[in-house]
């Protein structure tokens, strides 16, 4: 990490002698099949949705994004967001509180159980919400006399996002905080400090950017999630429409400019998470390092 | 660390502990659990046992079913390994070699997590359209891509690069130079020194990043149904499937094919630990 020597790889003349790299000529080969690979996978799709957002001018850019049916998917991607992440924030905490300062019998496959999520398709993610609260379900009935909408609302838009992005907070802290051990909080209680005190001045500076680090991956999964929601929102414009179900519609209505107009909107949204998440790794790798390479 | 307290017969659910809270953070994971992912889940095993054994295997036989999972798994394994090799590629290009504006080429390996599914698959759709800036290089070659199954495998080895890379990358930085170092001095080739040293050291990380990879594959619907084309019988995912069925309201055939769907890549995932564990001992 600390590695910062940039050196082009055609002026490398000791490395050519170095037993533990390659020859020049294969190192070239692979250089250039990976960053071929980089930019046919990764650099064009991205470029392609601004050039196509902006091919009739920034003027029609904007009259996308302030149509009112944008204006209320953007706000109902915030909505979800502010309601799912701090939930799954506060999870994340109870759950790593009570996995990495704690030996109890079943912990390896209480771990497991919440990886879960990340493992069912994101369909079968809202399917599931379906099942649970349709017209065939044994809620489903009740909840209809008593006049409660979760499917095709914005509660089961809700549930669905908690649902796909459940862990991700947990994965952070989880390595973190079993790394970081329980010396701290045996200090601070045996100095007098109650449980909570512990917590929000011993605990929470420890893991906080861990925290912010996970918190930023569920962000962006919750407000550009697609499959799960699409299964319970009903896709009603200006109601149970979010930014990703938008950029649908728009597209299949062969509104090309319209729905990139949206999409590049969110592909600013993944640059910045991006960018975020590098400096956060850069700046304090160590605090979050625990939980790299899961 | 803990002191023995009184226990039934030895067993004792935890062990003590002066840090405070555990009742309560337990208490409010386990309820969170069972109300977001343990009830839903349980919902669709019961719904689907409660189909009736010849109801359940109409729809795992129906033709289009069948097709899809062929085509889903299909383009899932096909995307993986193609991940592999070019990840693998990808992670040891940043670890071992400098070269300006790595730290962005980094970065930039994580885009397929940070980009919602949807505009990845129109991004893809219109790259690879026969007008697209792809597409039409591709045509006069006679490869079509998008509304093809090649699109579909496209779209996955997108969404499954960072998984591979993020998998890799770590265990490479791990490599103890020595061991190369060791290789050369015995008269290993380079090429020797990587294929016989280095990879088997890495071959836990790599199955795990394939299995990463094709999970998530396996599942996807966001980006590819921009585009397959989404024909029946030719390029129809079973996500899509499952969408179709939930549209028609046919919910006992949607939550058939879920639970298809799900068995088949738990057990998938199963051989593919038993195959990690295996490399492991034998490797590791």
């Amino acid at each position: 990490m600390a590695d910062i020597a940039i050196i082009p790889p055609f002026a490398i003349k000791a490395a050519v002698t170095s037993p533990t790299s390659e020859k020049p000529l294969a190192r070239w080969f692979l250089m250039a099949a990976a960053f071929t690979f980089l930019a046919v996978f990764l650099v064009l799709p991205l470029i392609v949705v601004f050039d196509q957002a902006f091919s009739r001018g920034p003027a029609k850019v904007w009259e996308t994004l302030a149509d009112p049916d944008t204006l209320s998917a953007i706000w109902l991607t915030l909505l979800v967001a502010a309601i799912a992440v701090p939930l799954n924030l506060v999870f994340g905490v109870a759950a790593a509180w009570s996995i990495a300062k704690f030996e109890f019998k079943g912990k390896a496959f209480l771990t497991t159980l919440i990886d879960l999520p990340f493992s069912v398709s994101p369909v079968i993610s809202g399917l599931v919400y379906v099942l649970l609260f349709g017209a065939g379900s044994v809620l489903g009935p009740w909840l209809k006399s008593h006049g409660i909408e979760i499917l095709f609302a914005v509660p089961g838009i809700v549930l669905a996002t908690i649902f796909v992005t459940f862990p991700f907070v947990a994965r952070e802290l989880i390595p973190l905080m079993q790394e970081q051990g329980t010396g701290d909080e045996e200090a601070a209680l045996s100095l007098g400090a109650s449980g909570w005190q512990t917590f929000w001045y011993v605990t929470l500076p420890n893991i906080r950017w861990g925290l912010l680090y996970g918190v930023l991956l569920c962000n962006a999964r919750a407000m550009g999630e697609f499959g799960a929601v699409s299964v319970v929102s009903g896709h009603i414009r200006g109601l149970t429409n979010t930014m990703p179900l938008h950029v649908e519609i728009l597209y299949n209505e062969y509104n090309a400019a319209g729905a990139f107009s949206v999409a590049a909107l969110l592909a600013g949204l993944a640059l910045v998470t991006l960018v975020l998440k590098t400096l956060l790794e850069m700046r304090y790798g160590d605090d979050i390092a625990a939980s790299r390479g899961h | 660390m803990s002191t023995a307290r009184g226990s039934f017969a030895g067993w004792q659910f935890s062990k003590p502990s002066v840090v405070p809270g555990f009742g309560l953070a337990l208490g409010f994971t386990l309820a969170y659990l069972t109300l977001i992912i343990l009830i839903p889940l349980s919902g669709l095993a019961w719904r689907s046992a409660a189909l009736g054994w010849s109801e359940f295997w109409a729809i795992a036989t129906d033709p289009r079913v069948v097709n899809s999972l062929e085509l889903s798994f299909g383009a899932s394994l096909i995307a993986a390994a193609v991940n592999v090799v070019f990840g693998s590629i990808v992670a040891w290009v940043l670890v071992r070699y400098r070269f300006p504006g790595r730290r962005i080429v980094d970065a930039m390996v994580d885009l397929p997590f940070a980009l919602p599914t949807a505009v990845a698959g129109i991004a893809l759709t219109s790259l690879y359209a026969p007008k697209g800036w792809l597409g039409h290089l591709l045509l006069p070659l006679g490869i079509k891509v998008a509304y093809a199954p090649l699109g579909i495998v496209i779209a996955l080895i997108f969404i499954g690069l960072p998984f591979v890379v993020r998998t890799v990358q770590p265990v490479m930085e791990e490599i103890d130079r020595e061991v190369e170092e060791a290789a050369a001095t015995l008269g290993a080739s380079r090429f020797q020194t990587i294929s016989r040293v280095l990879l088997p050291g890495l071959a836990p990380a790599i199955v795990t990043g394939f299995a990463l990879a094709f999970a998530r594959a396996v599942g996807e619907y966001g980006s590819v149904i921009f585009i397959a084309g989404n024909l029946p019988f030719k390029t129809e995912i079973t996500p899509l499937l499952i969408v179709i069925k939930l549209e028609e309201y046919n919910y006992a055939g949607a939550t058939a094919i879920a639970a298809i769907m799900l068995v088949i890549s738990f057990f998938m995932l199963l051989v593919i630990n038993l195959l990690q564990s295996w490399s492991r001992r034998r490797y590791g």
